[in-house]
């Protein structure tokens, strides 16, 4: 009897066995089917962004570049030399950092402040606030295109940087302030009790306490409105032209604008450069960014 | 002078009452335990007696000063919180001084208070530590500390122990009856634990649905209940509330169970009103623990009782007996064996019996 059963014991753990390895080995084959199809595309840009154009009529797109030349980057970034018509993204780079920095800045600071508003000084009518800046995470943008302009007509500060870090920070707050009042309603009330019968008042409260514990979500902030400000072409285009534009517009112009023949290695170049500094901040805080999101209550 | 007063206070969430007509007084260096089931009130009140609520009617004093609309920092308290509120970015050192801090005492005014606080709690060696790195004591520990520096009139403790497990929740709760005899500040302390409310508190406020039930000493919350609220609340298990009737008759009183003859002579009970009694519909009210399984005292009276359930718990049992469909439980050590199902012949104290008006639920 003992051995029936030990015997059939077996089967089924070798029979378990096999299904888990089948299976195993299938998503390993998934996965890396997944993987072939993100990094298919990547490896094409770089490896155009090294052939001359020569090499770009004669081979197919996955043919592995003669050498390392750099020659395409650096008309890209810095132009031909030409005097007029030539169009190259170093200004506009720095335009775009000008553009990103501040309305960053701005806005995870004032989205931290309405967050913790909205969930430690609670009002009457507090939960209406919140849900009228929720709100503002589903407007389509185009929507506000031209109440907008006018907006920027009477600041007096259309197609200018100013105008363009103006127009993200608003339109970031709905989203940092998002963000920190989720993160902000599990720390517990009682901190800022104690820190009301300590003596501390609104401002010190949120600097010396709040603040403080918040690196996980700022994190979460910063790349989120990075990526967002970095990568709009929308705003950037409808609220600025020329020399103010940033470098999502001048790339666009670029690939464009070419007057004669379509220079790809050029455009490859280009479109990595522009898509570059996202990819450094993802690669120096992403870990915060998974932590960040997942993060919950502070415990202390 | 009383260290703090509390007049006609009521406070309301939007339409739902809270607090309604608070009266309290504390004198100095009085322990006063808020002690009731969650949603009583007694947290509000707890924070309002803080400044950190605001008061919809009613007045709060602190030695006869006004302070109802002072803010909590300029009210002389301390408050300990359920989930200590350590500031999880500063260190222990920097958690206890932040409140000098702010009230710009002098650097070594402050050295000098963190130096004793320390020492006092035995927290002298954390002070670089940050509280994610302390025990759940430590943080305790700590968390008194930051109030005990500030030197307050009154300390406010809400909830203090209920995140602690059971051994430690004994150990800090004599650590803070300990503290209050050494510091013999005055000291308001909310609870939902009868426990602690009867081991720390020299008075016990026994709040339920935002009214004051009973304030009175542990002694007399334990054996002179004023309404049934209070005597079903204190105690474990809660006393037994056995509906019935009394009847008067030629100086003689007595109380016969609902669907019983057997008429229990209670003249030695002190009535608060001894009128219109003949006939009155009561709750005889009786502890487990004043219910025997032999004569002890001359006044006992004796009944016979059917065993129904009996539950070991260690050092006793908890038997739970049948008096004419009404449950009666007792409490017994447990190296006594009593047979179920069957007749037994108990003993009820009437020495430490409590009536209660049936329709008011109030002492009589």
């Amino acid at each position: 009897m003992q051995d029936k059963s030990q015997t059939s014991y077996k089967q089924l753990e070798m029979k378990s066995k096999y299904t888990n390895m089948f299976l195993r080995w299938f998503l390993y084959f998934a996965l890396i089917l997944f993987a072939l199809y993100f990094i298919f595309p990547l490896y094409v840009m770089v490896v155009t962004s090294l052939k001359t154009m020569e090499e770009i009529r004669q081979g197919t797109l996955l043919t592995w570049p003669s050498g390392l030349n750099f020659e395409s980057w650096a008309v890209a970034w810095g132009g031909r030399g030409y005097g007029a018509g030539d169009t190259f993204l170093r200004p506009y780079f720095w335009n775009s950092f000008k553009m990103v920095v501040p309305a960053v800045f701005f806005s995870t600071f004032i989205g931290a402040m309405t967050g913790y508003v909205l969930t430690k000084w609670r009002f009457k009518g507090d939960q209406w606030v919140f849900l009228f800046l929720l709100f503002g995470c589903f407007i389509p943008f185009q929507a506000i295109l031209l109440p907008m302009a006018r907006t920027l007509g009477v600041l007096g500060i259309s197609n200018s940087i100013i105008g363009l870090v103006l127009v993200h920070t608003v339109y970031g707050i709905p989203f940092t302030t998002l963000f920190f009042r989720n993160y902000y309603i599990s720390v517990p009330t009682e901190l800022v009790k104690a820190a009301r019968i300590d003596g501390a008042g609104f401002f010190k409260i949120f600097f010396k306490i709040l603040l403080p514990i918040s690196a996980p979500i700022i994190v979460v902030t910063v790349i989120w409105q990075f990526t967002q400000i970095w990568n709009d072409f929308l705003f950037g285009s409808t609220f600025s032209f020329g020399k103010a534009a940033p470098i999502q517009v001048a790339l666009n112009n670029m690939v464009l604008s070419s007057t004669s023949v379509k220079e790809y290695n050029v455009d490859m170049a280009s479109a990595i450069i522009a898509g570059i500094p996202t990819l450094i901040v993802y690669v120096l805080a992403g870990k915060y960014f998974i932590r960040g999101l997942t993060s919950g209550a502070v415990k202390g | 002078m009383k260290t703090l007063r509390i007049e006609e206070l009521s406070k309301n969430f939007g339409s739902t009452e809270v607090l309604r007509k608070i009266n309290l007084e504390i004198d100095e260096g009085n322990f006063l335990v808020l002690l009731g089931p969650s949603g009583c009130g007694k947290s509000t009140l707890l924070n309002i007696i803080a400044g950190l609520e605001t008061i919809n009617e009613g007045n709060v004093h602190i030695d006869d000063y006004n302070v109802s609309k002072v803010e909590p920092k300029d009210r002389n308290i301390a408050m300990v919180f359920q989930s200590y509120a350590l500031y999880p970015s500063m260190n222990v050192r920097e958690n206890m001084i932040f409140g000098l801090k702010q009230a710009k005492v002098s650097k070594e005014k402050i050295e000098e208070q963190l130096e004793k606080v320390s020492k006092f709690l035995q927290v002298d060696a954390l002070l670089e530590r940050k509280p994610s790195q302390l025990s759940g004591g430590q943080r305790q520990r700590v968390a008194i500390g930051r109030a005990l520096v500030r030197e307050p009139r009154i300390f406010l403790f809400d909830e203090p122990l209920s995140n602690l497990d059971a051994k430690l929740r004994v150990e800090m709760r004599r650590e803070i009856k300990k503290l209050h005899q050494q510091l013999k500040t005055t000291v308001v302390y909310v609870t939902h634990d009868q426990t602690e409310a009867m081991s720390l508190g020299t008075n016990i406020a026994i709040m339920n649905h935002g009214v004051i039930q009973q304030n009175d000493t542990p002694e007399n919350i334990y054996n002179k209940p004023s309404n049934t609220f209070v005597a079903d609340f204190i105690g474990s298990p809660s006393m037994n509330l056995i509906k019935g009737n009394l009847k008067e008759s030629s100086n003689n009183i007595s109380f016969i169970a609902n669907g019983s003859n057997v008429e229990i002579p209670i003249n030695g009970y002190n009535f608060n009103e001894k009128s219109n009694l003949n006939n009155k519909e009561v709750f005889f009210g009786i502890r487990p623990e004043h219910i025997f399984f032999k004569k002890s005292n001359e006044s006992d009276f004796e009944i016979n009782l059917k065993a129904d359930l009996s539950e070991y718990i260690g050092h006793e049992q908890i038997m739970t007996f049948d008096y004419e469909n009404q449950e009666v439980l007792a409490k017994f050590p447990s190296t006594i064996k009593i047979e179920l199902s069957k007749n037994t012949n108990l003993f009820f104290d009437l020495t430490q019996i409590s009536l209660f008006d049936a329709k008011t639920e109030e002492r009589i």
